[in-house]
């Protein structure tokens, strides 16, 4: 049975591995806003000067 | 601020496209054959190459790593770039990746075909493409840190999340389920035996389920589905939690994998209990890639790519319900070793995986090729038959898998076991058959997709390197920069604390589990002795012919397995088992006992079963295996075997593998003598002895092990 040592302190080891980016990413501010990411990939980042030249276009 | 031009690269997205169109084919074809072959045996073509028993690791593997795998490196490459508005790290590496994973991924088609196999589930592949997949896999985590550290937006997507987790947990899975003990080139032994062996493997193979086929799949369902539909996610605090949850629970649940078995009750409870908590997480994702949509269900209606994300996620939504179900004890009792988990894993890997992948598919390719699609028309067919397929593959099989646990439990009023085992297997034939119909037709919409996909890339023009622009990325104020790189860790005691704590675990693990691991090898009944090399070349010819795929060797404790079979299966017996190889199906019976009192036939019958099942068991749909009757056992191996089961414990004297080659000649030629009485003569150097030595020799040790000993066992 002694294998689930192996098993037990290796899901431990990447159990705290996301444990400690769980802290990371709060302190780091990740979550501060919960609302815009979700909006900000919406949108595409097409090189400004190929949309003034569609608006010409237009 | 200053605005950074810079470039996605689209054509790594486009290889990992093809390759998952190609390799989809090929994994769904190889899953035809196996269904049919279940119907009709003829098409086991009497090859050793194309039995069911190569087949099926074949398909698993092949849509798994292959069809799975490609599509979520596809997704990745695309999604990656834009979330971190960054071009990939590097495109040498990215080059090295997808070049990497296409040859492992022919070199596991090519050895598994020649019967090159670990005998684990799931992770049939041999040691030297086990080393060549940990190499990619670290290519892979370099390239999406390198392109993570220089990213131009300081968020990280949740996506990006699933991606991590996805990335880490999968090579430590495949590090610790691999570690095994090379004989030669192509053949090792599993490092762990039997139950521990089992432990590790469902512990692997129920993380691969978690981490290859589920988080990676969730990340791009978070950027695609988005994307598509063109609003943002129902509730993006929702989807952080939904990842956080969700990877602190997944790790637990392996052991659901082992009720009723012979592992500790303890590990199973645990199992249990995490299962039933992952729906919680499982369901709160569902819900969020579903409520996206609220108010904006009309675009379902015209959007064929939203078509198939929506019964992808309500597939995954399904799927996740039933597992945690399937996980009671009471439930797994009757669908455990059934066709019900087939029907199960289906509806993940067509509905969720497959579809998912399609609408991905359907919708990258006119992108990045400046187009449309060339017919919607056909992709909205695609769409009905894959449903329809689906349909038609997963509920024939919940079906079959309730009748044949009822078929195997059912007494009659005299308390007699009221089915023989191949009264189940006849009563399959028609579910068998609907559910190759459903596989047809899933694998049409496929082709339609592609001839589809081809038709749009002919009319569009390939944008291998889309031009994008966005601000750099202010660097962070860091108090701490000029100190001493220790001091910030220093003024963080929590943070202190883990890191230690990580790193005394890593350092007790590489120091003590080997110990652990050679001690438990003592073994806990003393009648169960190493197998004679002759059993063990045979056992060997039992993995490569992949029995275990369809053959279980675990009894449970319950009535009606122990009036089947016999004693129900204790930990004990499996201690020199290198890989263990309980099964996790039973299209055939069980074969833990098959060497003992209650089950024990002649060598003659297995003789004469293994030439042509049919004439021992009318309506067996086993393959014939002529070639082992051709075919002579490597005897010169046998020292090598010998040695290496000596260095994982296995209690053989000193020196044994020197006089191994004799007692196994006098082992043959006894079996040969018998078949002889039973007017079969065979060479007694032939595969089929050895075989027969095997088969004949399991399930016995326990009889003679002293009743006190067996009265003590308890799991």
């Amino acid at each position: 049975m002694s294998v689930v040592i192996i098993l037990i302190s290796a899901s431990l080891v990447i159990a705290i591995g996301f444990l400690i980016a769980f802290i990371w990413s709060v302190k780091s501010g990740q979550y501060d806003d919960d609302y815009t990411p979700s909006v900000r990939m919406l949108f595409e980042d097409k090189p400004t000067t190929e949309i003034t030249e569609n608006k010409k276009n237009n | 601020m200053e605005i950074e031009k810079f470039q996605y690269d689209n054509k790594i997205v486009k290889n990992f496209a093809y390759a998952t169109m190609l390799w989809g084919v090929v994994g769904m074809l190889a899953g035809l054959l196996a269904a049919l072959q279940l119907v009709w045996p003829v098409f086991n073509f009497d090859l050793p190459y194309t039995t069911f028993g190569r087949v099926r690791p074949i398909h698993t593997n092949a849509i798994i790593f292959a069809f799975v795998g490609n599509g979520i490196f596809m997704g990745v490459y695309y999604s990656l770039q834009r979330l971190l508005k960054a071009r990939m790290f590097s495109d040498f590496l990215s080059k090295v990746h997808f070049w990497g994973w296409q040859l492992i991924i022919v070199l596991a088609a090519a050895t598994l075909v020649l019967g090159f196999t670990t005998g684990k589930e799931y992770a049939e592949l041999e040691w030297p493409i086990d080393i060549l997949i940990a190499l990619i896999w670290v290519v892979f985590g370099i390239n999406m840190f390198g392109t993570i550290i220089k990213r131009r937006e300081r968020h990280l997507y949740v996506a990006i999340w699933f991606y991590i987790a996805t990335l880490v947990t999968v090579a430590m899975l495949h590090i610790v389920n691999s570690i095994e003990i090379p004989v030669s080139f192509w053949k090792s032994y599993s490092w762990y035996a039997g139950v521990q062996d089992a432990l590790v493997q469902w512990w692997y193979g129920h993380n691969a389920v978690a981490f290859f086929l589920t988080t990676p799949y969730l990340g791009l369902m978070y950027y695609f589905l988005p994307k598509v539909a063109n609003r943002p996610v129902y509730s993006y605090r929702l989807s952080i939690i939904h990842f956080w949850a969700l990877i602190f629970i997944y790790i637990w649940a392996g052991p659901h994998h082992l009720l009723y078995t012979a592992t500790p009750d303890w590990a199973q409870s645990l199992g249990v209990v995490f299962s039933i908590m992952l729906i919680a997480p499982s369901w709160g994702g569902m819900i969020n890639g579903l409520l996206t949509l609220r108010g904006a269900w009309d675009k379902v209606r015209d959007n064929v790519v939203l078509k198939f994300l929506v019964v992808a996620v309500t597939a995954y939504g399904m799927a996740t319900f039933e597992g945690p179900m399937l996980s009671i004890k009471s439930i797994n009792a009757i669908s455990h070793f059934t066709d019900w988990t087939i029907a199960h894993v289906h509806v993940g890997a067509l509905g969720w995986n497959g579809f998912m992948t399609f609408g991905i598919l359907y919708w990258l390719i006119p992108k990045m090729f400046n187009t449309q699609l060339y017919s919607n028309r056909l992709a909205n067919m695609h769409f009905w038959i894959g449903t329809l397929g689906i349909v038609l593959y997963a509920v024939p099989m919940y079906w079959a898998g309730i009748m044949q646990s009822l078929m195997w439990k059912e007494f009659t009023p005299e308390g007699q076991l009221k089915w023989q085992f191949m009264d189940s297997v006849t009563r399959m034939m028609p579910f068998y058959a609907a559910r190759a119909v459903g596989g047809t037709l899933f694998l049409i919409g496929t082709l339609m997709m592609i001839y589809n996909l081809i038709k749009t890339i002919k009319v569009g023009s390939f944008v291998a390197n889309e031009d994008a622009e966005a601000p750099a990325l202010v660097k962070e104020y860091h108090a701490h920069s000029k100190d001493h790189w220790h001091r910030w860790i220093e003024r963080k005691p929590i943070q202190m604390l883990v890191l230690s704590l990580v790193v005394v675990l890593i350092g007790g693990i590489i120091e003590f589990v080997p110990t652990f691991l050679v001690k438990s090898n003592i073994p806990t009944i003393s009648s169960v002795k190493p197998y004679t090399p002759l059993e063990l070349q045979g056992r060997d010819i039992y993995v490569r012919e992949g029995c275990y795929v369809c053959h279980s060797q675990m009894i449970r404790p319950f009535r009606s397995e122990t009036a089947r079979y016999g004693e129900y299966s204790k930990a004990g017996e499996f201690v020199y088992d290198h890989p263990f190889q309980w099964g996790s199906k039973r299209t055939g019976p069980d074969l833990a006992r098959e060497g003992g009192d209650k089950l024990k036939k002649s060598d003659s019958w297995h003789y004469n079963h293994l030439l042509e099942p049919s004439s021992m068991s009318p309506g067996s749909i086993m393959p014939n295996y002529p070639w082992l009757f051709e075919d002579k056992v490597d005897v010169a191996s046998t020292v090598g075997k010998i040695k290496a089961m000596q260095k994982l414990g296995v209690p053989y004297p000193e020196g044994y593998s020197e006089i191994a080659a004799a007692d196994m000649e006098k082992q043959a030629n006894s079996i040969a003598a018998s078949l002889k009485k039973d007017g079969i003569s065979t060479a007694s150097d032939k595969e089929i002895v050895a075989l027969i030595s095997y088969l004949q020799r399991l399930g016995k040790d326990i009889k003679s092990a002293p009743k006190e000993e067996v009265a003590n066992l308890s799991n």
